[in-house]
């Protein structure tokens, strides 16, 4: 049997992960993948404590997270496309208007 | 044999997830969450999650990516380049902080007490554990509520993202 530590540290690995392609990418679609990275990331750490607290909770949490990682995308999609039409790139450095 | 599952769908998963931030084509980069997506569901099986296991293979990779994949293609961007000003932090400053973070986590959990009740609790688990039907029983007696809160969310997000993905009507009359 896989000792809980192992899930916990891949997960916290893994947020690590999106976290580092949030702020080193400048491709705002990237940076959105690097977001789903972190949810699942924080599922897999709710699945781990659901096993091995023996309680199937949990399971219900990463559904209802699922559905909102549906929603966010495809708002957050659509505004990327809108953002592309009006200013034709999708690189995070030049949306600057409100920049001080 | 477990600990070899785990180990090679862990190097899987997080090889994945790397290789996805460090490519340049977005198209690479969607089909690297793929296969990073699926090595978490086969840790997902194997924490006896059948039920969610399957959800993320079908609506991670089935659903939500391939909408990734059309917006890419939609907004045909294969190899944009991204050249502009000196970021305000560096890069060396940025993996720093991202290192650091990942240190403070490890030893969070390294320190973290849990109870020793905890391998009894799980060898105690009932066979359909994470299977279809218990999930279900929790959704719709238990957690109904947020449950049906997350439809009307759903149909939020939709109307959302059909009005501002919407092309403005003077517009396309401008286009003609």
């Amino acid at each position: 049997m896989v000792p809980m530590p192992h899930y916990l540290i891949l997960s916290a690995l893994l947020f690590a992960i999106g976290a580092a392609g949030v702020i080193l990418s400048r491709n705002l679609l990237i940076m959105f993948m690097s977001i789903e990275v972190m949810l699942n990331a924080a599922n897999l750490a709710i699945i781990t404590f659901s096993r091995f607290l023996n309680v199937m909770d949990g399971h219900v949490f990463v559904f209802l997270v699922m559905a909102i990682a549906a929603a966010e995308a495809a708002v957050g999609l659509a505004m990327i496309i809108t953002i592309f039409r009006n200013r034709g790139t999708i690189d995070a450095d030049k949306f600057n208007l409100m920049k001080w | 044999m477990e600990l070899a599952i785990f180990y090679i769908s862990a190097i899987v998963a997080a090889g994945g997830a790397l290789m996805m931030i460090l490519q340049r084509n977005p198209v690479a980069s969607v089909l690297y969450l793929i296969l990073s997506l699926v090595a978490l569901a086969v840790l997902f099986v194997q924490l006896s999650a059948l039920f969610v296991g399957s959800l993320l293979i079908i609506v991670y990779a089935g659903a939500i990516l391939v909408l990734f994949l059309f917006v890419i293609m939609l907004l045909n961007l294969r190899g944009e380049k991204f050249t502009s000003e000196k970021p305000i932090l560096d890069k060396g400053t940025k993996i720093t902080l991202v290192v650091l973070f990942f240190m403070e986590l490890v030893i969070l959990i390294k320190q973290m007490a849990f109870p020793q009740r905890m391998d009894s609790l799980m060898t105690q688990a009932s066979p359909d554990f994470g299977g279809v039907e218990p999930v279900a029983t929790l959704l719709y007696t238990k957690y109904l509520y947020p449950f049906e809160l997350t439809s009307i969310l759903l149909l939020v997000a939709i109307v959302g993202a059909v009005i501002m993905a919407k092309r403005d009507k003077n517009e396309e009359e401008g286009e003609r």
